[in-house]
């Protein structure tokens, strides 16, 4: 009998440090113990709590130890495993409650989780992804027969209709009235597709590759789900290549959904015929966008078309295609199972269900958060993220990637849901959440996501191929010091002629940083030009480095670190930094002792 | 896999070997495990009781698990019963054949093994 399981996260962020590693060591120990009988070693998905990996769990007594080391293991195997004593430096503590320092946590006490509600995420750090019967175990595939057995598929539209349940890339379209529209639109009996956009192209987001990582089957069983609902019998996977462990996972996946009949001909004896295959991406961003996935799945190279036509009615290869995203379909079973009213009793009026998000940035956190829609963004980075490193304050949480806007700090009870987000000028996107404290330049910030965009932007169409650049070279000039006020004017009016002109989002969202930063930071941009001040001290050129006398005790530290010899001074005097000289890397002030050095 | 009913199959199976990550409300066998335990021959005390369940086919139902030291030596090997709504049962002084016995009545019975419990230990003094 199997007493214990050892749960080690097998994501992508555990891996790369060195979870694989630890899951051979601690096996071989386990064997040298004689345990191999009673404990079982478990490599899963991600738990979402990247920043402390690599991450364990020991049930069934719940021990979450994190940070472990490849050393650790046989230390863990004889004193918990062996003889039920924890190790205790390695269990996970908050520190910020003092008064629960010494409860050794189980995972769903902590703050990080409390407030969390895994329904997308729900089996990634719980089953091994590599085995089918365990993706049983926990009701795998059984809403898939529920589907083709008692069912129609109107019935099953109807459910996702009903569940209120909206696309997670991004444009929160109603997945049901997407479904109704492949649907019904073509009744000629001819072909249908069903795609899955696992394209993941949003600087820091990373919950599609967790979900592909932790929990395969589960779209798998999803797009079967939607094959039957539109009379679909082929399906499309589009990941990108940057994603090895969940294109591997995909794979072993849909083997043995294939071996048990899951995917194929005749599933279940009811004549409903689906497969999947992957096609992989080579990492252009505009391909995340849903036409010019198509058109690389197809063969051509990734370029956006005008919609309409929508895929639902010419989608891949000409045919009615339903296309969602990973999170989306990470939802479709657990509506089928537990009923729409379960799923639209989460969330806001609008905005339905949980949402997972990439928590990152200045946070002490750094993970995958998934929260019921309408959790403020205060509740987000204050309770579940720990709030901000070293003491430095909130200063704005980018939602959205480059296609999204910045929320300020006094903005900080802002619901997060669709509606909300976009009324203040953001986007839910697709779920990245990047946190800024005082020392983040909000036009350097803007300037970022808008490099990203020019530099992924594929050149069809003129606004975005051309207007973006020319916004970033006026960007360019403010941060150099070259900026006059009308050109703050010019990237309003450049951003405004993008928004309408472009052919599809990655265009039309492209300006949205810098008009969100704009209309909450605009003062900044003033400093920039105006003063030609940075008031966070990030844009080079607008700052120098001053050593003040006072302070100065003469020690040469500061003389002997700088690069290119830009500071000048005798032992026991004041030493002077050479303005014209100096590169602004800030070797000397981190050297510097007696705080004499400062910027401004 | 032609028919849901192998479907289901499947998961009951594997029901059982997922459940114990869920931590549900189950009956625990903790077997104390300190040196002292392990000296006094708390080892095979364990790989009964764990055999014991399973036999029982009750593995689903009850874990078996370490502790540390919990503090009354001199009668290790000690195990306790956990149950749901009941008060805790500490069994001292520990064999193997104790352990099936203890798995066999209490366990499966519902019947507590009085003369292994600690309070009967005591009485005998």
């Amino acid at each position: 009998m199997i007493r214990s399981h050892v749960l080690i996260c097998g994501g992508t962020g555990c891996t790369s440090s060195g979870s694989v590693a630890i899951k051979e060591a601690l096996e071989n120990e386990i064997e040298k113990n004689g345990l191999a009988e009673e404990v079982k070693v478990v490599l899963t998905g991600c738990f979402g709590l990247c920043a402390l990996g690599p991450i364990m769990i020991v049930y069934p007594e719940g021990t979450f130890y994190n940070m472990v080391t490849k050393e650790d293991v046989p230390e863990i195997v004889s004193e918990h495993l062996l003889k039920g004593r924890l190790v205790e430096r390695l269990v996970y503590h908050e520190k910020a409650d003092e008064t629960n320092v010494n409860t050794a946590m189980s995972l769903n006490e902590t703050r990080f989780y409390k407030k969390q509600k895994r329904v997308a995420l729900r089996n990634c750090g719980l089953i091994n992804p590599e085995v089918i019967d365990e993706y049983i175990g926990v009701d795998g595939y059984q809403a898939l027969g529920k589907v083709l057995t008692e069912m129609t598929p109107d019935e099953v539209i109807q459910c996702i209709l009903d569940s209120g349940l909206r696309g997670r890339g991004g444009a929160g379209f109603p997945t049901g009235k997407k479904w109704q529209l492949a649907r019904n639109l073509v009744q000629d009996g001819g072909k249908k597709y069903v795609a899955c956009n696992a394209d993941e192209g949003d600087p820091g987001a990373f919950m599609d590759r967790s979900i592909l990582e932790g929990d395969p089957h589960a779209l798998i069983e999803a797009m079967a789900i939607a094959g039957y609902a539109i009379g679909a019998d082929e399906g499309y996977v589009y990941v990108r290549a940057e994603y090895p462990i969940a294109i591997h996972r995909l794979e072993i996946a849909i083997k043995q959904a294939r071996e048990y009949g899951l995917l194929g001909k005749d599933i279940f004896g009811t004549g409903f015929n689906f497969d999947i295959s992957l096609r992989l991406g080579a990492g252009a961003f505009v391909c995340g966008e849903e036409t010019a996935l198509m058109t690389s799945i197809e063969g051509n190279r990734g370029e956006p078309r005008p919609r309409p036509p929508f895929p639902a009615v010419k989608g891949l290869f000409g045919r009615p295609t339903v296309l969602n995203n990973v999170e989306t379909y990470a939802n479709i079973a657990q509506i089928i199972l537990n009923g729409p009213e379960w799923f639209s009793s989460m969330g806001t009026e609008k905005s339905k269900g949980t949402k997972v998000f990439a928590l990152g940035g200045k946070i002490k956190n750094t993970g995958l958060v998934e929260i019921p829609m309408g959790t403020t963004l205060r509740e987000v980075i204050d309770e579940i993220g720990g709030g901000i490193p070293n003491g430095k304050k909130f200063k704005a949480a980018q939602t959205g990637g480059p296609s999204g806007g910045c929320i300020p700090a006094s903005l900080i009870d802002t619901p997060m849901d669709y509606d909300s987000l976009l009324a203040i000028g953001s986007m839910m996107g697709s779920g990245g959440l990047i946190v800024m404290d005082e020392d983040t330049c909000m036009v350097d910030i803007a300037r970022f996501f808008l490099d990203f965009t020019v530099d992924e932007s594929c050149g069809k169409c003129t606004p975005c191929r051309v207007g973006t650049r020319r916004m970033l070279e006026i960007l360019d000039k403010i941060i150099e010091g070259k900026g006059e006020l009308e050109d703050i004017d010019k990237l309003e009016e450049l951003a405004e002629y993008i928004k309408s002109a472009s052919l599809c989002g990655l265009g039309q969202t492209a300006p949205n940083p810098v008009l969100s930063t704009l209309r909450y930071f605009r003062d900044e941009y003033i400093a920039h030009v105006v003063d030609k001040k940075c008031p966070a001290g990030v844009c080079k050129n607008l700052l120098s480095y001053v050593i003040i006398e006072d302070k100065c005790k003469g020690c040469t530290a500061c003389a002997r670190v700088c690069p290119v010899n830009a500071i000048s001074g005798s032992v026991k005097n004041p030493h002077v930094i050479d303005t014209a000289k100096c590169i602004k890397c800030g070797a000397c002030m981190t050297k510097c002792k007696f705080d004499a050095i400062i910027k401004k | 896999m032609k028919t849901l009913a192998e479907l289901a199959a499947i998961r009951d199976k594997m029901k059982d070997k997922v459940a114990i990550r869920e931590g549900s409300d189950t009956t625990r066998i903790v077997v104390g495990m300190a040196t002292c335990g392990i000296a006094a021959g708390a080892r095979p005390v364990l790989s009964a009781f764990v055999e014991g369940v399973n036999n029982a086919g009750l593995a689903e139902k009850v874990t078996v698990t370490q502790t540390g030291c919990i503090g009354i030596c001199q009668f290790e090997p000690v195990a306790e019963v956990f149950e749901e709504g009941k008060e805790k049962v500490t069994y001292v002084k520990l064999n193997a054949e104790k352990a099936q016995r203890i798995v066999e009545e209490h366990i499966k019975g519902g019947k507590v093994v009085t003369e292994y419990t600690i309070g009967a230990d005591n009485a005998a003094k």
